[in-house]
């Protein structure tokens, strides 16, 4: 065989690729693939497999494919972490004249990784897998408007997460930062598969992104149990609502960027090349006109859910629901008028800097409305320091000072001497993990006994609590200390020893937070596998007040037995101070979509699509992208898509649901 | 509930204790400081706000807590529209005064302005020439030209105190940002693009320079020293420069500008006239267009399809390496350097005809004849062009 024909198959794909000369990479993947071929072992030797395809991978009820976003999220949380691990080790090393244990090629990596999953496979996946399960249950809807879309979608998400991981041990990834940034991305400065992997992981997850966004919207639209009137929505539905918006409206534009950028290293364009009149200011722009809205795409479903928590837990109604609603569209809006503050240093002149430093100060308006509005909730409350009530006291009081330096960051010649900083860094973690992850944590807190049956382990809870709150400070603290000493993101080593002892406060910050997620993993092992499980035979374990605490938990499959009829934007605190009844009897055929397995495969087959683009498999490219327009249109014959649950079925989830109610009260 | 809180204050005490050693927050430039002050008052104006947000939070929490029976309970107690005046208004008085600090401070501070004052009541003397300082940002290193002194430096920039400075940038491969902590706020460098800053420095001493922007692998090492001066000090570093052999023309500057880490400081005792220039219009390569001209046949029409004929094979930046699998041959664009070559293109331009642009308004309607002759600025410019090099050739010989 010539080597001609082996370069035809294989593509630009050789040994010399695989990253064996570098021992930490090798130890890693030994690790994942001893893990890897335990869980597979496990899973064949208790013959888990079938139920996993037929209960999970090819469901399309909205609640298993939000878990399934959740699990996703959970553990892209453990890659990236370990990145930042990694990264604070080598900062804290690096100091007189060592150079630490990571060499640039492998520093250069983690700090652009860590980014692209931390915001794309772990925050995105965490959000998305909240809006798909609450969502529906807020609105009494029995699933999504399209819910095989919603299959599809997540598992394209996965397929991104899966490219991206196959680059730690297949090649490499950027060593770009986590927007990649032209010329420095180009196939002039960044030859080999690491912006590659970028480019093809992004847009496959951007398509499930992309299309769970347009399924969201029409759910929320479309699908509301009647009575409910935009303004009678939970706040959380109003927050999704406008983070698929935003997804809708912004998501299109990093596909369009990332497809100009391909097309510059696939063909040769120059749209952002430094000649042939590209421009790489014009990426620069383009990918923040995503990214700014991306941070509010974040953002508003966390404060959705805190703003559930907050009237749950307070016993009360949400203060201000209308000023809440207002405020969330306002952010909405703004968060497109804002994006040029991510590079004031570009030069662009003052009077341009300083429209994008106001219009970003101005949004610190309704956002400072909202934090009032959960004081003012907590105001003549009586509040339940459970959980997720802990975790919105730690979000207030965290989130003020992220926001504060971020309005800070947002005046230009404060910016000057602070863009690109580690104050910056410690900013944007302080606004994220003070944020979207305190978010996170307290909606899974929250609705863990909506999605099992049971509530988590307290004690474990509050330790991983306050593990995450001390380590958070100790870990980004000092980054703030470092920014207002002159000191810059993403270096690999250091020069002054005096910053050492900040670094080293950091990494034990980082190892605090470790204790925080061990915590966590803990708590969930506990609770799932402990005796001594809180069961929520009621559906209602936290006196709650929107509609998805109405039905059991964890919910049937088709949420609700009857379409409920709402009076009041707190829909299930208003039917049980008018002692609403369930009706017992007369029960309907419930039309329920069927699973199928399309959804996996076509995502499979983009893995594949974007594999071969990357390693330049031309043939492989070509069968998969054929293979894939095959697969959708074989599914559209796929006339098999739907069944009724009989009455008899029904009858029976719903009498069992009535015994455990009256047994419980 | 006091714990958060307590941790919440970590930053801000260790903000006051940094300030010893902390070159943003005691900086050595009047533009810095004009920025530290900035800081300050920005965030005192919204710690107005953000202090009483997170004291109220505290006693809420306790004063509402389920045990404490005595606080008054009201659940449906869920609006009141003087306390939603106060919540919109407060931050909105904060942002409408933080805005206005925010237009004057910009504009006042832009770096592309020239300096005013070099301190706080000490406005710039009539008859003081500001320093001039080329900046071009290598793969990894610095590279310092001073025109007004005909010499050049990498990794070391020695400025007088007191003394207005006026950088320009650029970069050479990637994008790349200049920043000098004790003396001013960054600004990008960016390859084919000029950027502006205006500082000053005060204090002599020795401040760290540094590349703020990622740029590739060696990006840690890519730092300077900034050294300020006295103005005899200065004298006898330009004295000191001038007696290196070293000599920065383009054919030493294409040398310097191979990728490098770590690189050791270096003098130039002369630069070639007009380098900087070519640097920013990516023509420091003779035989390379510079991107001036380009913009400036395409200002007057652009040579049509001719335009395309004065590309050659590129022959830098690795050649056929780095290639885009799809992508044609790379190319550059071959500088005009010979009047037989310009006159060979001129020469094949009447047999093109020019592109036809007036849109086809339907069958059978005729176009516009003065749309066939729009390049004829273009050609009329380059005729001038031959022409003047011509008078330079036969000057020459």
């Amino acid at each position: 065989m010539t080597n001609e024909f082996w370069s035809f198959i294989f593509g630009r794909l050789t040994w010399d690729v695989l990253p064996l000369h570098e021992p930490i990479v090798v130890v890693t993947f030994i690790v994942v693939a001893l893990a890897g071929l335990a869980v597979v072992g496990a899973l064949t030797y208790f013959k888990l497999w079938g139920y996993l395809w037929t209960e999970w991978f090819t469901s399309v009820d909205h609640k298993k494919v939000g878990i399934m976003y959740m699990v996703l999220g959970l553990i892209m949380l453990l890659r990236g972490f370990a990145d930042a691990l990694m990264m604070r080790l080598q900062q804290a090393m690096a100091f007189n004249g060592s150079e630490g244990y990571l060499n640039a090629h492998h520093y250069d990596q983690l700090f652009s990784v860590h980014g692209v999953i931390m915001i794309f496979f772990v925050a995105m996946p965490l959000i998305t897998g909240f809006m798909n399960y609450v969502v529906p249950l807020q609105i009494g809807a029995r699933d999504v408007s399209f819910p095989f879309l919603n299959n599809f979608s997540f598992w394209m998400t996965a397929g991104g997460a899966v490219l991206i991981m196959a680059s730690l041990f297949v090649g490499e990834f950027a060593q770009t930062g986590w927007l990649a940034f032209p010329p420095l991305s180009g196939i002039e400065q960044s030859p080999a598969s690491g912006v590659d992997y970028y480019i093809w992981a992004l847009q496959i997850a951007g398509v499930g992104t992309t299309l769970s966004g347009v399924n969201l919207i029409a759910t929320i639209i479309k699908m509301r149990a009647p009575g409910m009137t935009l303004m009678k929505m939970p706040v959380f539905t109003w927050t999704s609502l406008c983070t698929n918006v935003l997804i809708v409206a912004s998501f299109p534009i990093l596909t369009a960027v990332l497809t100009l950028l391909a097309l510059d290293r696939y063909v040769g364009t120059n749209f952002f090349t430094s000649d042939f009149g590209g421009s790489s200011m014009m990426y620069i722009n383009l990918i923040w006109i995503w990214g700014h809205p991306e941070v509010y795409i974040l953002i508003l479903p966390a404060f959705g859910i805190f703003s559930e928590v907050a009237s749950t837990f307070s016993g009360k109604r949400l203060f201000g629901y209308t000023s809440m609603v207002y405020a969330t569209v306002v952010i909405t809006v703004l968060s497109y008028l804002v994006w040029l503050h991510h590079f004031f240093t570009m030069g662009s002149g003052a009077s341009v800097n300083s429209f994008f430093g106001i219009t970003t100060m101005i949004i610190s308006i309704p956002t400072g409305a909202k934090i009032f509005n959960w004081l003012f909730t907590m105001y003549k409350g009586r509040i339940r320091f459970e959980l997720p009530m802990m975790w919105l006291i730690a979000f207030m009081l965290t989130f003020s000072i992220g926001g504060m330096t971020g309005v800070l960051l947002a005046v230009p010649p404060a910016d000057f001497v602070l863009h690109n900083s580690l104050f910056l860094v410690a900013h944007f973690h302080n606004v994220i993990i003070g944020g979207v992850l305190f978010g996170i944590f307290a909606g899974i807190n929250y609705w863990w006994p909506k999605a099992f049956g049971y509530k988590l382990n307290q004690f474990w809870g509050k330790i991983s609590f306050w593990l995450w709150n001390v380590g958070f400070w100790l870990a980004f603290g000092p980054l703030y200390v470092l920014g207002l000493m002159g000191v810059t993101r993403r270096l690999r080593t250091f020069d002054d020893p005096s910053l050492q002892i900040w670094f080293i406060i950091a990494g034990i910050g980082a190892l605090v937070i470790a204790g925080g997620i061990a915590a966590m993993a803990i708590q969930f092992a506990v609770s799932i596998l402990g005796k001594n499980k809180e069961w929520d035979t009621t559906g209602d374990p936290w006196n709650g007040r929107t509609l998805e605490w109405a039905t059991s938990s964890p919910p049937p499959q088709y949420n609700f037995a009857f379409t409920p009829v709402i009076h009041d934007n707190d829909a299930w605190a208003d039917m049980k101070k008018h002692h609403a009844q369930q009706p017992t009897k007369d029960f309907l055929e419930i039309h329920m979509p069927r699973n199928t397995g399309t959804g996996v495969i076509l995502a499979a087959l983009s893995v594949v699509l974007g594999f071969a683009l990357i390693w330049y498999m031309w043939w492989l490219a070509i069968l998969s992208f054929v293979g894939i327009i095959g697969a959708a249109i074989i599914h559209t014959f796929n006339y098999d898509r739907d069944y009724h649950i009989p009455v008899e079925a029904i009858a029976e989830v719903e009498d069992r649901r009535m015994r455990l109610l009256s047994g419980a009260q | 509930m006091s714990r958060p809180i307590k941790f919440s204050l970590v930053p801000i005490l260790a903000l006051l204790l940094a300030g010893c050693s902390s070159d943003v927050i005691s900086p050595a430039g009047d533009i810095a400081m004009q920025q530290r002050d900035l800081i300050i008052i920005a965030t005192a104006l919204m710690l107005l706000i953000i202090i009483p947000v997170m004291v109220l939070v505290v006693l809420f929490a306790r004063k509402y807590r389920e045990g404490n029976k005595a606080a008054k309970y009201e659940p449906d107690w869920d609006h009141s529209t003087h306390l939603e005046l106060v919540i919109w208004a407060a931050p909105l008085a904060i942002i409408i005064c933080l805005g206005a600090v925010t237009w004057v401070s910009t504009h006042l501070l832009d770096p592309y302005r020239e300096l005013g004052r070099i301190a706080p009541g000490q406005p710039v003397a009539a008859q003081v020439e500001p320093l001039e300082v080329e900046v071009v940002a290598l793969d990894w290193k610095w590279m310092f030209i001073y025109p007004q002194y005909d010499l050049a430096t990498v990794n070391e920039l020695v400025v007088p105190v007191d003394r207005p400075i006026s950088f320009k940038l650029t970069s050479s491969t990637v994008m790349n940002s200049f920043y000098i902590p004790a003396m001013a706020g960054m600004i990008y460098a960016m390859p084919g693009m000029q950027t502006r800053l205006h500082a000053v420095i005060n204090v002599p001493g020795e401040y760290k320079g540094i590349a703020a922007h990622y740029s590739g692998h060696g990006f840690s090492g890519m730092h300077f020293v900034t050294k300020g001066v006295s103005d005899s000090e200065f004298d006898a570093w330009v004295a000191d420069v001038k007696a290196s052999p070293d000599m920065l023309d383009r054919n030493r500057y294409l040398d310097v500008a191979k990728p490098s880490e770590h690189v050791p400081v270096m003098h130039f005792a002369g630069v070639e006239s007009g380098l900087y220039t070519a640097v920013v219009n990516m023509c420091v390569e003779r035989d390379k267009m510079c991107v001036s001209e380009m913009m400036s046949i395409d200002a007057q029409g652009g040579l049509g399809h001719a335009g395309v004929d004065n590309l050659a094979p590129a022959l830098y930046g690795g050649g056929e390496k780095n290639r885009a699998p799809f992508g044609p041959q790379k190319t550059y664009v071959a500088a005009i350097c010979s009047t037989d070559e310009a006159i060979a293109m001129t020469g094949k331009l009447p047999a093109i005809a020019a592109p036809d642009s007036t849109p086809l308004l339907g069958r059978g309607l005729s176009r516009s004849e003065a749309i066939a002759t729009v390049n004829q600025p273009a050609l009329a410019w380059l005729a001038g062009k031959i022409a003047s090099l011509e008078t330079i050739a036969a000057e020459a010989l």
